[in-house]
């Protein structure tokens, strides 16, 4: 693979040299970031943090593991439900989109990741998973930003964030955006030129209010009619669970939809950041219904509504669902599990190469449990982030190794993938 | 560090320390601001204390009295048209809504008495131990206990004894259901036996522990994520906690209250952070709080999450060991520890560092009207804003970093909410008078410009909202 390094105001590629060199880096590595740098500036990233704790032995059942059944009982997705991947793991059923697209070579799993972090804290966790650090609190920023940064020199980067908090992830030294749905308001039309004015020089409310203007402009192009249905919710309570299910999933699925439509714009954003919640489910979670299989089907109308938005960008993108650890391996007292350590990711989108589970499965065997209660890490969460930034984004692995994800040279990225 | 001057001291006792001035506010507290704080301790605890748990309980009742009634509802529904399951939906969804409705209330309530009351200082101190000890009501059945959690376990102890604060709270409906404490079963207890005996070969075992409320305890609520805990302790704490559990429906008399269910304890002495604690019933885990309340890393965490809170994300570190200091020689008395952050001059830097919440925001926002939300509709804006009533993300609480807040989208949002509320309270007020009675020395020449040159009232009210003092404290 040695294509012309010629690029259009890409990837400089003097700067890529140097940084190989300065690496020692072989001429592999040089051959594979040349072809990148050529059409670089389509590729899309989407991270989407699964918070609280999401049990991966849900999400991709490993049916087919003998022990999978006794350690889960009442909660264990039955075989016979779940959406076949291989002789070991299936998809939760609630990820019918996911599957369809596992079948079409586009999504697969990572059914052993975890972060170097092992206290089994949400906060603790989500903190280094986001910061990209070996530890808790080394660091305040989060690696995607650090990759906008280390990619912002050769082009434009713009990197959006879904809902009105930051997430720690995308929080950093590069302005980036951010977005959720619902009506800006009306009033003085002044009123945006004359705070602009008020936060000159406020290093804080300067660089924030401007990028939410452009991006509240931005929201007025896109299609908002699939906005509505946020606030639609309250009003149609009547209909029950199932009802409320349903609108949770087209309101997830229109989030999906709008965003994408970000995407697609010109200046829109390639580097996204969204967070999906309440997978903490230390008391009754259910097995093909129930709780998680909620949670779940939310995620996977999310995932749906951005592939049917970014329409042929999909061929471009990669989105990758995270969380902080998995879950304990047993059934807990209570119908539910806590806090553990493996757990899956799920990797979709057009870009991706098909194959089968990307790293090893450890097993459920006694003696192969994490301190005799979790599923084994064997994929570092940085290794999986450092492989999809390296070949999917195209940022070196000197710059991986040591400014996006601090003193991890010894974590090899997953290549591959893309 | 040269003290400011008694003026800008008022307007950093105001907003800093309080909720935000209220018209004439400043000039209240101008001839001694420290001493018009140190006031606002009071030993009877916060404003809207309740002194029983019978709200609590009534609410656990009403919706345990739902349930059943949706249970039947749908088995009623069996084989009936549409029309016919809907007339006997209708009841329980009329109840829900009641039950909603009463969230909603106290949550209103609460926001009332921020706007109105003469004692910021006093709320936002409440306010904090609150958000400490959260009772999130993201599920149906925390969402109408959180008002009352407050209420009950929280407000009446915020200036007495940490340790009280800890029982308290833990022994609560509110955070023993929101943590899922109320199933925690010891698996060697008498009723894991008779569950075992009974459920032979049933899919799930009914009879376990739950660690949720231990770590949450360990992590969040005393010693802290460094506190040199381990997963075993996590465990250990677990067991000494089975048996903190409520009453259910066939206790009438006790339904939605604190019980110790001997049954379930599991028994037998137990070893947390290296300290044996033999078997002593409910008071074990008493005992394993009290000396985790004692411990000097919860003074610690504690006293750096007080300073973070009221000063700056990062705090000078004199001030929080003048505040650990404070907590361990009067053995964690927290108006002790009020008393001394009013004293500490490190706490009145000039220079606002912290970033509102949006509830502060809000609240501050209705203050310098003079006003307070007349429905719960109102403060609608705080969902957009990104801390909607009543539900932080996490036992975690609210975040309090400007990082958090001070995104793109929830500037945007509170210039929404600034516009839609000067639009209809702006017309018939002085916004030169509004912008000095609410920052007062604080006001900035080129904000006080701004809102003098503004084309319309809605227009200078809006700046002042949105001014970069005011978004401040």
């Amino acid at each position: 693979m040695t294509r012309s390094p010629q690029s259009s105001g890409g990837l400089s590629r003097r700067g890529l040299l140097g940084a190989a060199g300065a690496a020692g880096l072989g001429i592999s590595f040089m051959g594979r970031s040349a072809f990148a740098a050529g059409d670089l500036a389509g590729r899309k990233l989407v991270v989407i943090v699964c918070r609280g704790g999401m049990d991966g032995l849900s999400v991709s059942p490993p049916v087919g593991d003998p022990d999978y059944a006794g350690l889960r009982r009442g909660i264990a997705i039955p075989a016979e439900q779940a959406l076949r991947l291989d002789d070991t793991f299936g998809l939760h059923p609630a990820l019918a989109s996911t599957h369809a697209l596992a079948m079409k070579g586009q999504a697969r799993i990572v059914p052993a990741m975890a972060s170097p972090d092992r206290a089994r804290s949400h906060f603790e966790a989500q903190d280094v998973l986001e910061t990209g650090a070996a530890g808790v609190y080394s660091t305040d920023s989060g690696w995607l930003n650090r990759a906008v940064q280390a990619m912002s020199p050769g082009r434009r980067v713009e990197a959006l964030s879904v809902g009105a908090t930051a997430p720690l992830i995308l929080r950093g030294k590069a302005q980036t955006g951010s977005w959720s749905p619902g009506p800006a308001g009306e009033g003085s039309p002044r009123l945006p030129g004359l705070l602009t004015d008020l936060y000159a020089g406020d290093p804080l409310l300067a660089p924030a209010f401007a990028k939410g203007l452009d991006t509240e402009a931005m929201a007025q192009t896109a299609s908002m009619s699939t906005m509505q249905t946020e606030g639609g919710m309250s009003g149609q309570a009547a209909g029950g669970v199932q009802s409320l299910i349903r609108q949770g999933q087209t309101a997830a699925r229109g989030i999906g939809e709008t965003v994408a439509g970000f995407m697609t714009q010109p200046r829109g954003p390639q580097i996204v950041a969204m967070s999906a919640e309440g997978f903490d489910t230390h008391a009754n979670q259910g097995a093909a219904q129930g709780q998680l299989a909620n949670r779940l089907l939310y995620l996977d109308a999310l995932v749906d509504g951005l592939r049917t938005g970014l329409g042929p960008e999909w061929a471009n993108t990669v989105v990758v669902c995270a969380t902080e650890f998995g879950r304990t391996a047993r059934i807990n007292g209570t119908g539910g599990t806590d806090h553990g350590t493996g757990s899956t990711a799920l990797l979709m989108g057009g870009s991706l190469k098909p194959g089968g589970i990307v790293g090893d499965w450890p097993t459920l065997k006694a003696n192969a449990l994490f301190e005799g209660r979790d599923t084994a890490p064997t994929v570092d969460s940085r290794a999986l982030f450092k492989g999809l930034l390296g070949d999917h984004m195209g940022i070196d692995r000197a710059t991986l190794d040591s400014r996006v994800f601090p003193d991890s040279a010894s974590v090899a990225p997953v290549t591959g993938l893309v | 560090m040269a003290q400011p001057s008694k003026d800008l001291m008022a307007a950093i006792a105001a907003t800093r320390f309080g909720l935000g001035a209220r018209p004439g506010e400043l000039s209240e507290a101008a001839s001694d601001p420290q001493g018009w704080l140190t006031a606002q301790i009071t030993p009877r605890g916060a404003d809207l204390g309740l002194a029983s748990n019978a709200l609590s309980a009534s609410r656990v009742r009403s919706l345990r009295e739902y349930q059943t009634d949706r249970r039947d509802a749908r088995r009623a529904a069996d084989g009936k048209t549409p029309e016919e399951a809907q007339a006997e939906r209708d009841p329980v969804v009329a109840a829900r809504r009641l039950i909603r409705e009463s969230a909603a209330e106290d949550f209103l309530a609460r926001a009332r008495l921020a706007a109105t009351t003469p004692a910021g200082f006093r709320e936002r101190w409440a306010l904090f131990w609150c958000n400490h000890f959260t009772v999130s009501g993201i599920k149906l059945i925390t969402a109408t206990v959180v008002g009352p959690f407050e209420q009950e376990a929280i407000r009446p102890r915020v200036f007495g004894r940490f340790e009280d604060l800890l029982i308290a709270s833990t022994a609560h409906p509110g955070m023993l259901l929101y943590l899922d404490q109320v199933q925690s079963i010891g698996p060697n207890s008498r009723a894991a036996e008779f569950f075992k005996r009974r459920q032979r070969g049933q899919g799930q075992r009914p009879g376990g522990l739950n660690e949720n409320l231990a770590r949450e305890i360990l992590e969040l609520h005393t010693v802290g994520v460094d506190g040199g805990y381990s997963q075993a302790d996590v465990t250990e704490f677990a067991r000494c906690l089975t048996g903190w559990s409520i009453g259910g429906q066939r206790e009438p008399d006790k339904m939605g209250q604190f019980v110790f269910r001997e049954l379930a304890h599991e028994p037998g002495a137990r070893t947390v952070m290296g300290k044996r604690y033999s078997e002593d019933g409910v008071m074990q885990a008493a005992a394993v709080m009290k000396d985790l309340a004692a411990s000097p890393a919860t003074a610690r965490h504690l006293c750096g999450k007080i300073a973070r809170h009221f000063v700056s994300d990062t705090p000078p570190p004199a001030l929080v060991e003048a505040l650990e200091r404070s907590w361990m020689t009067s053995g964690g008395d927290l108006s002790a520890v009020a008393r001394t952050l009013i004293a500490s001059p490190l706490a009145w830097s000039p220079t606002p560092e912290k970033f509102k919440t949006p509830y502060e925001y809000v609240i501050s926002g209705y203050r310098v009207i003079g006003g307070q939300p007349a429905a719960v509709e109102h403060l609608a804006g705080l969902t957009g804003m990104g801390q909607r009533p009543f539900s932080a993300p996490s036992p975690k609480g609210w975040p309090d970093e400007a990082a958090y807040w001070a995104t793109p989208d929830a500037l945007i949002k509170r210039m929404a909410w600034a516009q839609q509320f000067s639009a209809v309270v702006a017309p018939e007020r002085d916004p030169d008078a509004m912008a000095q009675l609410a920052l007062g020395a604080r006001l900035s020449p080129a904000v006080a410009r701004a809102v003098a040159r503004a084309e319309s009232r809605p227009e200078a009210l809006s700046l002042l909202l949105m001014s970069p003092e005011f978004l401040r404290r």
